[in-house]
């Protein structure tokens, strides 16, 4: 792996697999939140079960972290490498005139993205983990609701969490699409595909905002 | 028209370089923008100072030897042209051009506008080729019917004339729309392949030796490539290089 | 015995090649580790001998003035490359081919040369497809042709308009994978200023790193010259602007022959001049005169008109056009050859008929084939009743399949669009017959000094068909210099390396320092394209499409005292260690500065007019080439004597057994 890996076309792989990995985590982390709206109670089923299942805590929980952090490291080094690649800078340059903004800026868009990620641990998953493991409280199957709610009373972490959507959509736009063309998938139905991975990019972090609106309105 | 053209002047490849400003009157529309150069270049040695280097040869955007930043783009505004082929009547009286050599750690700079691309013969030598002999001693050519539209693509990508606008162009001076290009000429013909397992992993490692940036699919090489080669290519070459992977 | 011995084999016609190939000797494998080759200029001839060369097991050195051999000028070669493969079922043959190019070349070239080039012409294609040169193909999967000028048969295979680039990307990547082996060592951004003669042989070269200015020995066993055509004597041409004939030249100022320098080609479709500040001509493929028709007006009032921008060319109906060529030569309409088609462009301008700006330019029109197309492609697609509209949108896309690349870089240069408008075009200087004699092996007067492509006069005569450089190129690099090198290296087994701190390289270095330091410190008045652009003036006015008697007269005294203030005046700034292009286009002008009195000498010396070379003094009635047989039926060798005016005239007799000598018509 580690050979396969200094490659520079494998990096890239790497890279598209674990963003598409972290794609459909979004997608199934989505689904449950969008339950907050409709129902407290299925909420809360879904969020015990997560919260409870052995496949998830022992399984499925390392290897998002996994792919969490190989993903944004990958980023960093392959960012390192590409910057290295023209020491002496064009006096102008041009980028607009041949690329999107988001495609030249998903260290960036990335960026946020990661550290609203360390305000998301600190806010959910560190407690989480605090409550269940290291306090060892008894499970409670119907404490995640409330929980969810109290973190949205915040307006100032209700605008945090909304901004960094936006910098999620806008490496989203990029980067879905981008990584079928780096597992080499462009071919006729490429077009389709980007405007799947297009609506994808701006429905998910647009549904995230409104779940989080939707708390704090709903609660003022 | 009367310009303002800011170049970029370095001695030799260990100098240090700066941009000079150049005032310049009396250029034509009709005139290319390498030639509106030579009027410059006239009136530098006239006034006995060293005229601006920069590499052209061909003039009608085929050798790939004209190359040029032209106001932060490779080949200057126009698109699916060369430097050569690009004419002064897309510019207007009283702009200021900045002309730059290309910029990247693998096309180290010459002289003035001059860059060193030598890293891309290098790519090709490590696999670009089909191992045939020379001798004529072939199968008849009519004798492997290939399928138009694979012909076709397979020119498409073998247009490329090797000037590195693609490098230029990159954010990330990554030369996977050139590398990419030769290996789907081979890969979409039968004669290429035999050796396609080797050839894309060869070219890829050699391309990766050369210190080029990698690929974060901007897909500015595609728009700034006077050829207009496809990022098809780069996703073809991926393909191939991953299946490469899977049986080396 | 003439010194201009020929090597022609005995025999049959057919049977020349097989049975010298059979006759030659050969240097066995493990012999080949031990000698050296050096080729200089990497197109199609250079390229592909390099490769060859290579392969069987040579050391060889390239050098080329571009950054890569992948830069040389074949790659701007547009329409395609012939090959007698009769795929098409049309009646062609090796010998037919061979017929086609001797009667194109107005029966000036040797006729052995030129039936092993038919002879070979099929296996060049059987090669590139195999090194994956992608061709075009119809839809069966199969090889597609096209027509050329002055044949009647589809013989040619192209790629778009771009096969010159897949041809020689095809010998490049062939060099590719002997430079991965080790077995070519490529010296790029060189240029040869010298060749070193050791007892007489050629043993090497003085090349000039033209990054570093270091001047360099470089020694080998055999010398081979691919260096290209001397087409930039006239300044403008659609040659690269690199092109130049200073490695030929040194050769011949050091012994080898220069035959028939007059035989220019001057390319009937090429982009018109359209001011002062030009640098180059661009050519619009032979292929498009497939599909367009050329014309002027009838009526010298609508050429006014046209001229001053009153009328459009797309209002003048049919009968006020005149297609001259369909009307003066009916048979082959707008596919004459190359010289009859510009010398008919030329005299209808002369007339006053000439359409741009300048009055130097005529018609290249597509409506009739985008019409013609767009019905076919209607009829294809099952519509009975297309509409005018529907029949020219197919009729453009299908103009734009065949031609797409070439409508585009016109629109590009004159900002007019040629699916809407007539292109204009006028005749450029395009590609020279003329160059380094050479024997049937290639090898020119110097022992061990061989000649190929271009640079060679060989197959050609007076007039190149269209298709056949790409054929000669690969011909020579790929299927003959390889075996016909043998020949003479097999003498060379036992030689050993050839050392470069003999007396012999001292002296050629020293000779090109001093050449180089004379140019550094010249007077300083004059920039070297200012003497570039009068040469090229010269050599147009008088020396380019026809040529008389007193214009040549006045060609070589001017070119003289131009030649001799250039050498007093001439200001090369920079300085001669470094990468220098002023210094690197003052060596080459003064080069042609010799050349160019040669030329002028070789035409006046010729009382007749053949192929390329028009005398006004020779023409029939209808204005015509007229040949002179009898007196002129040989070629044109010029030994250098120390000034071009003193070179001596040696004759090579042309012998046509197999072909009967005609008055050419394509009427």
């Amino acid at each position: 792996m580690g050979g396969f890996l200094k490659s520079s076309i494998a990096k890239k792989v790497a890279m598209a697999l674990s963003g598409l990995f972290l794609v459909l985590f979004l997608l199934q982390h989505f689904t449950i939140n969008l339950t907050s709206v409709i129902s407290e109670d299925l909420f809360n089923e879904l969020s015990h079960f997560m919260g409870t299942n052995f496949l998830v805590q022992a399984i499925l929980q390392p290897v998002l972290i996994f792919g969490v952090i190989f993903h944004f490291v990958m980023g960093f080094v392959l960012e390192a490498k590409n910057r290295g690649a023209r020491n002496i800078k064009y006096v102008k340059y041009n980028g607009s005139a041949n690329s999107s903004w988001m495609s030249r800026n998903m260290i960036y868009s990335g960026l946020v993205v990661l550290a609203f990620l360390a305000l998301h641990f600190y806010d959910f998953w560190v407690p989480e983990i605090v409550h269940k493991y290291v306090e060892s409280h008894p499970e409670d199957a119907s404490r995640y609701y409330g929980e969810l709610v109290a973190k949205f009373q915040d307006p100032i972490r209700v605008a945090a969490y909304c901004l960094s959507f936006v910098f999620l959509s806008l490496h989203l736009l990029h980067g879905f699409s981008s990584s079928f063309q780096s597992m080499g998938w462009n071919n006729k139905y490429a077009k389709g595909v980007r405007g799947i991975t297009v609506a994808y990019a701006i429905i998910i972090p647009l549904g995230f905002i409104f779940i989080a609106l939707f708390h704090y309105i709903n609660n003022l | 028209m009367k310009l303002i053209l800011k170049i970029w002047r370095q001695e030799n490849a260990k100098s240090a370089g700066k941009m000079v400003s150049y005032p310049i009157d009396g250029i034509e529309g009709d005139m290319s923008f390498l030639e509106m150069l030579d009027v410059l270049n006239e009136e530098l040695v006239a006034k006995g100072e060293d005229p601006v280097e920069f590499d052209h040869d061909c003039r009608e955007g085929i050798c790939g030897s004209c190359s040029l930043q032209i106001n932060g783009e490779p080949h200057g505004p126009d698109k699916l042209i060369t430097t050569c082929q690009l004419h002064m009547r897309s510019f207007n009286d009283g702009d200021t051009i900045v002309i730059e050599p290309f910029r990247a750690n693998a096309f180290p700079v010459v002289k003035d506008l001059i860059v060193d691309r030598t890293s891309f013969d290098r790519i090709q030598q490590a696999g670009g080729y089909v191992s045939v002999n020379t001798s004529g001693n072939t199968i008849d050519a009519n004798s492997i019917p290939v399928n138009k539209h694979d012909a076709d693509d397979s020119f498409a990508a073998a247009t490329c004339i090797g000037c590195g606008a693609c490098v230029a162009a990159c954010k990330n001076a990554s030369a996977m729309l050139f590398t990419s290009a030769k290996v789907s000429q081979y890969a979409l013909l039968p004669q290429g392949q035999v050796e396609a397992t080797d050839r894309v992993m060869n070219m890829v490692r050699q391309m990766d030796l050369e210190g080029f940036g990698n690929c974060t699919n901007t897909g500015a090489c595609e728009i700034e490539c006077p050829k207009g080669i496809s990022l098809e290519n780069i996703a073809r070459m991926n393909r191939e290089y991953l299946s490469a992977s899977t049986k080396g | 015995m003439s010194v201009l011995e020929s090597k022609i084999p005995e025999g049959p016609l057919k049977d020349k090649w097989t049975k010298h190939k059979n006759d030659i000797n050969l240097v066995n494998p493990a012999n080949k580790r031990n000698i050296d080759i050096i080729v200089v200029g990497t197109g199609l001839a250079g390229g592909a001998a390099a490769a060859t060369l290579a392969e069987l097991g040579y050391n060889v050195k390239t050098f080329c003035y571009q950054d890569s051999p992948r830069r040389a000028h074949s790659i701007a070669a547009q329409g395609g490359i012939n090959a007698s493969k009769n795929y098409q079922g049309d009646g062609d043959s090796d010998y037919r081919l061979f017929y086609d190019t001797v009667k194109g070349g107005d029966y000036r070239s040797r006729e052995a040369n030129v039936y092993r080039l038919a002879e070979v012409s099929g296996n060049i294609i059987d090669q590139c497809v195999a090194q994956g040169v992608p061709f075009a193909r119809e839809y069966g999967g199969y090889l597609d042709n096209r027509s050329f000028g002055g044949v009647l048969v589809s013989r040619t295979f192209y790629a778009k308009g771009q096969t010159g680039q897949q041809l020689l990307l095809g010998a490049y990547s062939a060099m590719n994978r002997q430079i991965n082996r080790g077995k070519i060592q490529t010296f790029n951004r060189h240029e040869m200023m010298d060749l070193v003669l050791v007892d007489g042989k050629a043993r090497g070269i003085i090349a000039r790193d033209m990054i570093t200015g270091e001047i360099q020995r470089h020694s080998a066993h055999a010398v081979v010259l691919a260096s290209g055509g001397y087409g930039n004597v006239f300044f403008l041409s659609t040659n690269a602007m690199g092109s130049n004939v200073m490695a030929a030249w040194r050769a011949h100022r050091r012994g080898a022959y220069f035959a028939n320098p007059c035989y220019t080609q001057i390319h009937p479709t090429c982009i018109p001049v359209s001011g002062d500040h030009q640098s180059k001509l661009t050519l619009m493929s032979e292929s498009l005169r497939n599909d367009g028709r050329i014309w002027v007006p009838k009526k010298k009032e609508d050429a006014i008109a046209i001229r001053e921008g009153k009328k459009k060319p797309t209002e003048l109906s049919e009968e006020e056009r005149d297609y001259y060529l369909e009307r003066r030569y009916p048979s082959f309409g707008n596919l004459v050859p190359r010289d009859v088609a510009s010398r008919a462009a030329k005299e209808r301008c002369d007339a006053g008929f000439g359409v741009n700006k300048t009055g130097q330019a005529v018609f290249l029109d597509f409506a009739s084939a985008i019409k013609r197309y767009g019905k076919e492609a209607a009829f294809s697609a099952g519509q009975k009743n297309p509409s005018e509209a529907e029949i020219i949108k197919l009729g453009k896309e299908a103009v734009e399949a065949k031609y797409g690349n070439l409508f585009q870089m016109y629109e590009k240069i004159t900002d007019q669009n040629p699916y809407e408008t007539p292109m204009m075009i006028f005749p450029a200087v395009h590609y020279t017959m003329g160059g380094l004699w050479v024997d049937y092996n290639l090898q020119t007067t110097i022992p061990g000094c061989y000649a190929a492509g271009e640079a060679n006069f060989s197959d050609h005569g007076a007039n190149r068909l269209g298709a056949s450089a790409l054929m000669q190129g690969l011909a020579d690099g790929y299927f003959v210099l390889p075996y016909t090198i043998g020949d003479y290296l097999s003498g060379d087994i036992k030689t050993g390396k050839i050392p470069t701190d003999s007396p012999e390289f001292e002296a050629a270095e020293k000779d090109v320092r001093g050449k180089i330091e004379r140019l550094m410190n010249a007077g300083g008045k004059y920039s070297v394209d200012t003497y570039h652009k009068k040469l090229g003036k010269i050599m147009w006015d008088k020396c380019g499409m026809a040529r008389n008697e007193q214009g040549l007269k006045e060609a070589i005294e001017e070119i003289k005292a131009l030649r001799e203030d250039f050498w007093k005046n001439v200001k090369v700034t920079g300085t001669a260690d470094s990468k220098n292009a002023e210094l690197e286009k003052a060596g080459r002008v003064a080069d042609f500065l010799e050349l160019g009195e040669l030329f002028a000498k070789d035409a006046l010396h010729r009382n007749e007019s053949c192929g390329g070379h028009f005398r006004e003094e020779y023409q029939t009635e209808e204005g015509e080439a007229l040949r002179d047989d009898e007196n002129f039926r040989y070629v044109a060798a010029w030994e250098y004597k120390g000034q071009p005016s003193d070179a001596a005239l040696h004759k090579e007799e042309l012998i046509f057994n197999n072909i009967e000598l005609k008055t050419r018509s394509y009427k």
